[in-house]
């Protein structure tokens, strides 16, 4: 199992936890990441401000791994969405494809037919599948209670993503938690959004999207968050504390990625998988795994 | 923005203009159901905002109503609405194009236009310096390249 590793943006900027948690479970499991020098954004942020700009460099990094012959697979539910539409895009759409080919002739590339795009966490739950998963974890997760924040761009548009998973009930990345033995908890609102995207234009509104979360989670009585994207992640590790003076109310809810709670799984150490590096300490939560 | 809508204000070509676009093409098949609203996480916290109402405007012809309007901005493009539409609306698509069509107008926030500027300037939104490098390395985690000589030749 071999793709071309796209980091995008946030998570070698500001996501290094993410990054080398995703790494250890893919080398664990034997999946082969490429990484690829050239690649740059996306083109997600730029989308409301120029589509057209941002399927152009959506289509410079899928003609990349083109180029060399691979599948994509992204860490970040964004940038897996944006390269996916694009794909989808310009399968159909050839007036589009001859004027992205125009502009792609400068840096010498040609987008022929797209490579499939995989977010991580989909290969984790088609490819390589719960038997194979199991077969690499090494510790129970029991006593934890473990809810899972699905984010927006993992799962929709549902028709880019091939309708993987149910979007009004989705299931894949909870049953991948589920392995591990940690106890996986429902709640209301699961499928809502982070907010994060609307942070930079206006940062109240955004908090307090996430804050309707945070509420519910603590009703639930859930010991940890994880999820599979940064920008979600900004919003309930990163900005928890923000959310918190903001409104005058107490969390301490860790966050942490999908890679991590299965690393943790696998018997990875806390600092293999860059638990120092989540912003609401796991020292608490880890305690309660060893007791 | 609330109260009586002023026709004087609409423009009869705005519809068509939309129709013609990606995310516009199905506008016109809205029949006011309000699942979008329902939905909707940003209309969850404000009351004010209404993917319903935006669509509403859009299909009165009050261009420059909904263009200039700090409204479609907040949409957070989480999709909920897209995929619950009865009508085959693509809603989230449709905030898009008129985000775009707001943007070449001269009307967006500043903070958009600078993540535009420095993502077609430095190909990522947050460039990698030699500091990240550097804590990128002693968390052993492979160098990245420090500047983008392609995007430049992509947009030049």
């Amino acid at each position: 199992m071999k793709y071309a590793f796209f980091l995008g943006c946030t998570i070698p900027a500001r996501a290094r936890n993410y990054e080398l948690s995703a790494r250890k479970v893919a080398e664990t499991l034997g999946i082969d990441l490429i990484d690829m020098d050239r690649f740059m954004c996306c083109g997600f942020p730029i989308k409301g401000a120029d589509r057209s700009a941002a399927t152009l460099m959506a289509a410079y990094n899928l003609a990349l791994a083109q180029e060399k012959g691979l599948d994509i697979c992204s860490l970040c539910s964004s940038c897996a969405s944006q390269l996916a539409e694009a794909a989808h895009h310009l399968s159909w759409d050839d007036d589009e494809r001859a004027r992205v080919n125009e502009r792609l002739s400068a840096v010498g590339l040609t987008y022929k037919e797209g490579p499939r795009v995989r977010h991580f966490a989909r290969v984790l739950f088609e490819e390589v599948g719960a038997e194979t998963i199991k077969a690499h974890l090494k510790k129970e997760l029991g006593g934890l209670r473990i809810a899972v924040h699905y984010g927006c761009h993992y799962l929709k548009p549902s028709s880019i993503h091939d309708h993987f998973d149910d979007v009004e009930d989705p299931v894949s990345i909870e049953e991948l938690v589920a392995l591990t033995g940690a106890e996986v908890v429902d709640y209301p609102g699961k499928k809502r959004c982070c907010g994060g995207p609307v942070l930079p234009v206006d940062e109240k509104l955004a908090l307090s999207v996430a804050k309707e979360k945070l509420d519910s989670l603590a009703d639930a009585g859930a010991n940890a968050l994880c999820l599979v994207c940064p920008f979600c992640s900004v919003m309930y590790d990163g900005n928890q504390k923000g959310i918190e003076s903001e409104f005058g109310v107490t969390y301490n809810l860790p966050v942490l990625y999908l890679t991590q709670v299965l690393g943790l799984a696998m018997g990875l150490d806390r600092k293999e998988l860059g638990l120092n590096m989540n912003v609401v300490k796991t020292k608490e939560l880890l305690e309660r795994l060893a007791e | 923005m609330m109260g009586t809508i002023d026709l004087d204000r609409s423009d009869p070509n705005f519809l068509k203009e939309l129709a013609g676009q990606p995310g516009g093409e199905r506008v016109q098949a809205c029949f006011t159901c309000r699942s979008c609203v329902a939905g909707c996480p940003i209309s969850a916290v404000n009351r004010g905002f209404s993917p319903a109402k935006i669509i509403r405007m859009a299909l009165y012809g009050l261009r420059e109503d909904v263009l200039k309007s700090d409204f479609v901005w907040l949409c957070s493009t989480c999709y909920t609405c897209q995929e619950r539409c009865p009508q085959g609306v693509s809603i989230t698509e449709f905030m898009t194009l008129l985000k775009n069509m707001a943007i070449r107008e001269g009307h967006a926030p500043a903070g958009v236009r600078a993540q535009l500027k420095r993502v077609t300037g430095d190909g990522r939104i947050y460039p990698i310096d030699d500091f990240d490098n550097k804590k990128r390395t002693k968390a052993g985690l492979p160098v990245l390249p420090t500047s983008c000589e392609d995007i430049k030749k992509l947009f030049q």
